[in-house]
């Protein structure tokens, strides 16, 4: 089937905002150029490899907003842009631009998911709505707009609560509340940073397990789950600062396959078109399960999948957006074989992130909803410890592995393993060790996972 | 140790006996205990691409699904002669969990190796198509090349008939009594076939392999479901010849990967060995029908040859786009459909679960054109004029 669009004449843009969609981004000027399609580029970073003269036919270093991206477009005059390549600043930029009306008095297409579909998975409560009508089951929650609404929000759904701002990232602004007290610093905090002063407020289950999946989709509603992803420390730590494993290791059939049609099942309803990351929550004693989001984008964890499975996310989502059918794709590795494939993996990836807390004083170093990490290394192994260590050492933290420090024969005080439980219950960057030394204290794996709700596979 | 006398050696688990079978692989990263217990590995040793097996260990066989079926099993025993994987989870981490993989191997009388260079054994039996192959584990050092050699030699399995083995006895009954039936022919079929006959709305009567079309129409069933299985398709002498009845008689059948192959065999069509088969659960199928690609799951080790099917009133409904091999086929005119992947799934995805859902449409619109055949019948007597007969 021959892709839809005539090439030497169209034009499309494409904006990238951070160093972590570098990788994104030049897989997607790459695509386009194999198409002959002419692109222009909005990317304030000089510091990225996409900005460079061969990828784009036009780069502009200018910051990613509607002022500055209407000039572009006013200047350029491109048929179409694209918004999934450059993280949460584009899209958010993109669906700015659409409400002003600027992309239809410009004529613009916008490639890939279409901005109703950004905004179904970006406004709380028209994903609600949208996975309740794909079957999707979802926590209670409700948005709220002021303080008053969301103590009588938090009354109703009961305490520990959740959360979570509309249109941000890394869990912005967001955290969990086991009182009044703390729902209001959060709340108040929250609708501040949100760009529609909206804020989530959703019951809360710490102790579920969190797993990821990254799917494509074209417009032909032909779809592959690419990768799924388990984080190690549970619901309770954003995923930017979990520990990821791909793929899941604790997941049974079942499991796995419920929460894959229902991620097929909910970009369905939200028309994704290109890739998306989304996010479930499961209770590890049943069957019960969540979603959590949707990223209808490129994102950091995307990249990790495109690395740990070989398959190149973000050139297939280019190709997609242009029109192409995921079937007539090549598979870029074997380069026989069709892309509408889901790669079975035959080692295991681990992704480790990486905290600069020495270099910001009065941070917290607690672990927690809001990501604190600055960087992430990825290790690939044929089990789980061997993944791990090599995590550790690349980490380059002066760890040479998870048992390093220490000594098994130390003995531990009472205060000593009081502090350590504590520890557990209240995850920091050091979390790892942490185990170990509880390990060696004589803490029980089942004791570790009801404080720590790491599932006593890894433990 | 495989028929080229390479050996491949690593520790051994489950139960310490010694076996032979063909050796082949499978890519699916989860469901084992699915896969373990599909009849369609009968008389194969099992190597699992993904190396880490066995860490949610293993569930009760008496949790039941709502069917009454076990859950997380597709049939009542291991059924592969021994697996090879490349590291053993000790631990059974999951709510479901009451064994590890370990004691459920050694309790059904299983042997397991671990520590095997898996990705260097499929990349073997991926040039050089599947092989025979003999496995020892024992708490002795296994030195006995010649002991294996001879095991290995003694086995088959090509040509081999594996029915008795894997096929109901006699006939078994599941679902409400009040519904319509359809008639499994069972020849090695797994449990979440029966659980989407059910779910369709119908009640599952199971036969065995080799029941005659006089015995199946006694049930009076609205359809025939061909079950999948071990083995070549061509051993299955007296499914085919029912399966030749089923298609002249016009009645709604539906034929699940062997199956697939014995209606293809049945209507007059070759059937050949796969190199090394296709064991996986991530496969892209494309409807011909409408251009849509689907992920499925597979395990099979033969096909339809594609040039046979010429003639013998079959098309091409899927393909697979890997490597065009036939993935399913349907009738140009009666209502008979069959696909080579499991669109029951389990484990796998559930993309194809609506191929149950074609087959039930097929039977209730075979169903109206039989009740409008009946009523020309009696409207012919009274001399009806005009009207179109709608020709099945």
């Amino acid at each position: 089937m021959e892709a839809a669009l005539s090439k030497s004449e169209k034009r499309a843009k494409v904006r990238t905002a951070d160093r972590q969609f570098d990788y994104s981004g030049s897989q997607c000027l790459k695509a386009l150029r194999e198409d002959d399609v002419r692109s222009v580029l909005i990317n304030p970073n000089i510091a990225t490899i996409q900005t460079d003269s061969r990828f784009a036919d036009r780069v502009y270093l200018l910051p990613i907003n509607v002022t500055y991206v209407q000039k572009v477009i006013e200047k350029e005059r491109p048929d179409s842009i694209m918004l999934n390549f450059g993280g949460q600043t584009a899209l958010n930029c993109g669906v700015s631009l659409d409400s002003e009306g600027i992309l239809d008095r410009y004529g613009i297409t916008v490639l890939g998911t279409k901005i109703d579909g950004i905004r179904i998975t970006e406004d709380r409560q028209l994903f609600k709505e949208a996975m309740q009508k794909s079957g999707v089951h979802v926590l209670p929650s409700a948005p709220a707009y002021s303080l008053s609404e969301a103590r009588k929000i938090a009354k109703e759904i009961s305490f520990p609560v959740i959360i979570r701002v509309a249109y941000t990232l890394g869990g912005k602004g967001g955290g969990v509340a086991y009182n009044e007290y703390e729902l209001e610093e959060i709340v108040q905090r929250g609708l501040s940073l949100s760009v529609v002063h909206q804020v989530l407020i959703e019951k809360y289950v710490g102790n579920w397990k969190q797993i990821e999946y990254e799917l494509m989709r074209d417009s032909h509603g032909n779809n592959a789950v690419v990768c799924n992803m388990e984080n190690i420390l549970a619901m309770r730590v954003h995923t930017g600062d979990n520990i990821v494993v791909t793929p899941s290791q604790t997941l049974n059939n079942i499991e796995y396959h419920k929460l894959r049609s229902a991620a097929q099942r909910a970009t369905s309803q939200c028309n994704i078109v290109g890739e998306c990351n989304i996010q479930f929550g499961l209770d590890p004693c049943s069957e019960r399960y969540c979603a959590i989001e949707i990223n209808a984008r490129l994102s950091r964890s995307s990249a990790l999948a495109s690395k740990a499975t070989g398959y190149p996310l973000a050139y297939m989502a280019a190709k997609i957006c242009l029109g192409y059918a995921l079937p007539e794709l090549v598979n870029r590795i074997t380069k026989v074989t069709t892309a509408c494939f889901e790669p079975s993996l035959d080692y295991i990836t681990l992704k480790m992130p990486r905290w600069d807390f020495q270099k910001f004083e009065h941070v917290k170093r607690r672990l927690g909803s809001t990501m604190k990490s600055v960087g992430e290394v990825m290790a690939i192994g044929k089990n789980f410890e061997e993944a791990i260590q090599k995590a550790i050492r690349m980490c380059d933290i002066d760890k040479d592995g998870l048992t390093s420090d220490g000594d098994n024969n130390e003995i531990y005080f009472p205060e000593e393993i009081e502090k350590i439980e504590q520890s557990l219950l209240h995850p920091e960057d050091d979390i790892i060790f942490t185990v170990v030394r509880a390990l060696r204290a004589g803490i029980t794996a089942d004791r570790i996972n009801q404080l720590s709700h790491i599932d006593p596979w890894f433990l | 140790m495989l028929d080229d006398r390479s050996s491949y050696s690593g520790i051994g688990f489950g139960c310490p006996i010694d076996t032979a079978g063909e050796v082949v692989f499978n890519t699916g990263m989860v469901g084992y205990t699915e896969t373990l217990t599909d009849p369609s590995y009968r008389g194969q040793i099992l190597c699992i691409t993904y190396p880490l097996i066995g860490n949610y260990g293993v569930p009760s066989k008496k949790i039941q699904d709502i069917h009454g079926l076990p859950k997380y099993f597709e049939s009542d025993k291991i059924q592969v002669r021994g697996l090879l994987i490349h590291n053993l989870s000790r631990v059974a981490s999951h709510w479901t969990a009451i064994k590890t993989l370990d004691q459920w191997l050694y309790e059904e009388g299983i042997p397991g190796i671990y520590g095997i260079d898996t990705r260097d054994l499929t990349k073997k039996l991926r040039v050089r198509g599947v092989m025979m192959g003999a496995m020892s584990v024992s708490e002795n050092r296994v030195a006995e090349e010649s002991r294996l050699s001879k095991l290995m030699d003694s086995e088959y399995y090509e040509g081999r008939n594996f029915m008795d083995q894997v096929s109901v006895p006699a006939v078994r009954q599941y679902g409400d009594d009040m519904n319509n039936c359809i008639v499994l022919v069972d020849a090695g079929t797994k449990y979440s076939i029966i659980r989407n006959i059910i779910k369709a709305g119908y009640r599952a009567v199971i036969l065995p392999w080799n029941s005659t079309f006089e015995e199946i129409m006694n049930y009076h069933p609205a359809g025939v479901i061909i079950s999948n299985g071990p083995g070549d398709p061509t051993c299955c002498v007296e499914t085919i010849k029912t399966a030749a009845r089923l298609i002249d008689t016009s009645t709604p059948t539906l034929g699940i990967c062997l199956g697939n192959q014995i209606l293809a065999l049945a209507a007059g069509a070759k059937t050949f060995k796969l190199k090394f088969g296709h064991r996986a659960q991530n496969k892209p199928c494309k409807d011909l029908s409408n251009g849509q690609t689907y992920i499925t799951t597979q395990n099979h080790g033969y096909g339809i040859n594609p040039e046979s099917l010429k003639g013998t009133g079959f098309r091409t409904w899927f393909s697979n786009i890997d490597d065009t091999t036939i993935e399913g086929i349907e009738h140009e005119k009666k209502p008979i459909v069959a696909v080579q992947f499991h669109p029951e799934a389990s484990p796998g995805p559930y993309d194809c679960a609506f191929v149950f859902d074609r087959f039930k449409e097929l039977i209730e619109n075979s169903e109206k054109a039989v009740k409008k055949g009946n009523l020309l019948q009696t409207s012919n007597d009274s001399k009806l004029h005009g009207g179109k007969i709608a020709q099945t």
